[in-house]
């Protein structure tokens, strides 16, 4: 498998891309990519007070095999119950008879149907553009379950396991471990890690290198490999689709192609 | 066509009965009834403890056999409302003994659907906060709005109509020492006297809002249903579901009213009152809607059948030839077929069978509704495969307490409050009376009748009574007991009057 053939980035250390985000932010903010981005929901924000990062994710499915690293490692970090896929790997058909891998982490959708629908309002989205749970709020009404059309979200059905107490780490939508029982939970893209420059548990578990964080504030990305990608060029030259756009959720995560299925993807299209 | 209503004396001895003395079979139907409810709670309190999953719920069945309960049991409730509203404002005579029992079975039912939502919630602890940090584009904080709305709506139209009631049911109370009682009885009538200009007051705020709450009813039932539709499910996201929950909410609350009636009838000996006129007409009612069901369902699935998008064919396979379509087509034929046909043929149109259509009616639509739920959200639109959904005794048990809480809270409120409305009654007779005598003479209307309605209206006068004197109760409880058998007597010579004027 040819890693990174097509990446227009150059190898940069995960140290000096998160440290070297802040640098670029500045300029980046003034770009109309970022700007069209936010348009669909931050309409009311002005352009001085857009944030520093908005982040994304890109799945390269050319190199992902299926091998299920991401959902260990999430469930690993987060000490979640086997069925709790926040991180889920689904083996899809192709409009060929072909199948491929795809894994299908909580989308971050921009325009979120799931916090439309909750009632008091325990899910919200970040300025940052991540979707979190308060679950010290959710009544477990499960209307967000109804509303995903991604089936990203997992409800603590019974008691969750005991999670090892990391000093310093309290309970928060960004940090949502243990779990709690009878309330709602999904993935947070390891909020809790992002502002650190860390790299998410699934993307820094992938042996393939299939996951990119990324940051469309600074039009980066980079993946466990350490390949650093201008993100924009990168969705471009490879065709990268969100799934199921016709939902018009504006999912903050892309899927590029590979393995034969179908180009003409009509989520691809929109 | 004049309905035979019996004469004002029974009237009243009947709808107070229950609140005297309920019988034994009131006591059995209590301790059975209450023990199954006790049952549920405690199989509650387990599901609390060990969390949802054991009421059978998994990620790929989140919503399932509670919310079907929430749907049909406040659907249940628009029955009581309408059946009371509608032949109130076309002022159909015959509704007059059924209105009592239908608003209150309206009530009940709302009241019980509203608490179920606490089964349905993992952290029923936390509903508080749809008070404290609602957000307003939830269609689940709708839905709290529009059920809290109804529900006071429809105590307004079980307590306005009893107000004349209470006033006469105080003076029975008074007479049987039920002192307590009686000041409860007092306060809630009002001073109640039965003057033209109350009644004219009444009469205006029971129409107003017997118009008011069919809307109120129709906004609920649609909330209801998107709750559902405003996901975009296949098959929830559909644009008929707010009038078709509508439609199913007025079907199978008709049929709870028939069953509600039936049930009283026994318990209480009720025969004379409701015949089985009211149990044909009620079921006249309930068929049409039926129909508009089961047309409102082809409807829903034709479009989406025909068509073949990759979700909604996917989840209509499922439920018309796949694995829920023996739920469904037992719904269609026992839901909407068999009720249909039982109202349409002559021999089998008698109370027996009714009962078993209405039951069948809200039997089936439960079911309905459980497909309704379950299969879309079983359906993993990522993968587009289908999970399941179990029962468990917790939930089970759960829903038969709710089932069973409906005549348990109605056999206790008609403990306090007269079970049937007499003074509509007493109004209704009156006015049967006068039409017969002005069509058969055509003149003035003759001043012996003006006498009873008098007499009718002085009965409600609590002045007649003579005030307690102080320090010798004996006296009080003479006099007390006289002027109640005065107006015994005049009730008895009321009766006379009216069948003299019935020979007329």
């Amino acid at each position: 498998m040819v890693e990174g053939q097509m990446h227009k980035g150059g190898r940069i250390s995960r140290r000096s891309f998160m440290g070297g985000v802040g640098l670029i932010g500045a300029s980046a903010l003034a770009t109309t990519s970022a700007i069209e981005i936010f348009g669909n929901t931050a309409s009311a924000e002005s352009q001085s007070s857009l944030p520093l990062h908005q982040w994304a994710m890109v799945f390269d499915l050319r190199n992902c095999d299926g091998c299920k690293a991401c959902t260990m490692a999430c469930q690993q970090r987060h000490s979640l119950a086997a069925e709790q896929t926040w991180i889920k790997v689904y083996t899809m058909q192709s409009a060929a008879g072909q199948t491929y891998h795809m894994a299908r982490p909580c989308m971050m959708c921009e325009n979120p149907p799931c916090m439309y629908v909750c009632p008091v309002g325990a899910t919200f989205r970040t300025n940052e553009g991540i979707v979190l749970v308060d679950q010290s709020a959710c009544i477990g009404c499960r209307t967000c379950m109804a509303a995903c059309p991604y089936e990203a979200r997992y409800f603590n059905w019974s008691t969750p396991p005991a999670a090892a107490r990391i000093p310093g780490m309290k309970q928060s939508p960004e940090w949502p471990v243990p779990q709690i029982k009878d309330t709602v939970g999904k993935c947070v893209w390891c909020a809790d890690r992002l502002p650190h420059g860390e790299l998410p548990a699934c993307v820094a578990g992938c042996p393939m290198g299939v996951i990119y964080i990324g940051d469309l504030s600074n039009d980066l990305a980079i993946n466990s490999a350490g390949n650093v990608v201008k993100l924009s060029s990168f969705l471009r030259d490879n065709d990268a689709y969100r799934f199921q756009e016709s939902y018009g959720t504006n999912p903050r995560v892309w899927y590029i192609p590979g393995h034969g299925q179908d180009l003409n993807n009509d989520s691809a299209s929109a | 066509m004049q309905d035979e209503i019996p004469p004002v004396n029974q009237i009243r001895s009947s709808a107070m009965r229950p609140i005297f003395e309920p019988g034994k079979r009131y006591w059995l139907a209590v301790i059975i009834l209450a023990s199954i409810v006790t049952w549920g709670i405690v199989a509650w309190l387990v599901q609390v403890h060990r969390g949802l999953g054991s009421a059978g719920y998994n990620n790929h069945a989140f919503w399932a056999i509670y919310i079907a309960d929430v749907v049909t049991f406040i659907g249940v409730s628009y029955g009581g409302a309408v059946v009371s509203a509608i032949l109130r404002l076309t002022g159909a005579t015959w509704r007059a003994p059924l209105t009592r029992i239908a608003e209150t079975t309206a009530v009940v039912t709302v009241i019980i659907g509203a608490l179920f939502i606490l089964p349905h919630l993992g952290r029923p602890e936390r509903i508080l906060e749809l008070i404290y940090r609602p957000n307003l584009s939830s269609p689940i904080f709708w839905d709290f709005v529009a059920v809290s709305t109804y529900a006071f709506a429809s105590i307004v139209f079980f307590y306005l109509p009893m107000i004349p009631d209470l006033s006469i049911g105080r003076r029975y109370l008074e007479h049987h020492g039920r002192g307590r009682l009686e000041n409860v009885y007092r306060k809630l009538s009002w001073n109640w006297q039965g003057n033209s200009q109350q009644r004219r007051i009444l009469n205006g705020s029971i129409g107003l809002i017997a118009i008011m709450i069919i809307p109120i009813a129709v906004s609920v039932h649609s909330v209801l249903s998107w709750a559902f539709s405003l996901t975009s499910r296949p098959w929830w996201h559909e644009s008929i579901w707010a009038p078709y929950f509508v439609v199913a909410a007025l079907y199978s609350g008709i049929a709870l009213v028939i069953l509600i009636v039936a049930l009283f009838r026994k318990i209480y000996n009720l025969d004379s009152f409701i015949v089985e006129r009211h149990f044909i007409r009620l079921g006249y009612i309930m068929v049409p809607f039926g129909a508009a069901y089961l047309y409102l369902t082809v409807a829903d699935f034709l479009p989406g059948s025909y068509v073949g998008e990759d979700g909604v064919a996917s989840v209509f396979s499922a439920v018309l030839v796949g694995r829920y379509a023996l739920w469904f087509w037992i719904f269609v034929v026992a839901g909407c077929i068999l009720p249909t046909l039982i109202m349409a043929l002559k021999p089998t149109r008698r109370i027996g069978t009714i009962i078993f259509g209405a039951a069948l009616v809200d039997g089936s639509l439960w079911l309905k509704r459980m497909v309704m739920v379950v299969g879309p959200a079983n359906y993993g639109r990522v993968s587009g495969t289908f999970g399941s959904y179990h029962f468990t005794w917790i939930s089970v048990s759960v829903t038969l307490a709710g089932i069973a809480a409906i005549p348990l809270l109605l056999l206790l409120v008609f403990r306090v409050v007269p079970i049937l409305s007499i003074n509509e009654m007493e109004e209704i007779q009156f006015e049967n009376n006068k039409t017969q005598l002005h069509t058969s003479n055509n003149g003035p209307l003759p001043a012996y009748l003006h006498d009873i309605n008098r007499s009718l209206k002085e009965d409600l006068d609590d002045t007649r009574v003579p005030e307690p004197v102080l320090g010798n109760t004996n006296f009080v409880k003479s006099t007390k007991e006289q002027a109640y058998k005065q107006s015994l007597t005049r009730d008895r010579s009321l009766l006379k009057h009216q069948i003299q004027v019935e020979e007329i």
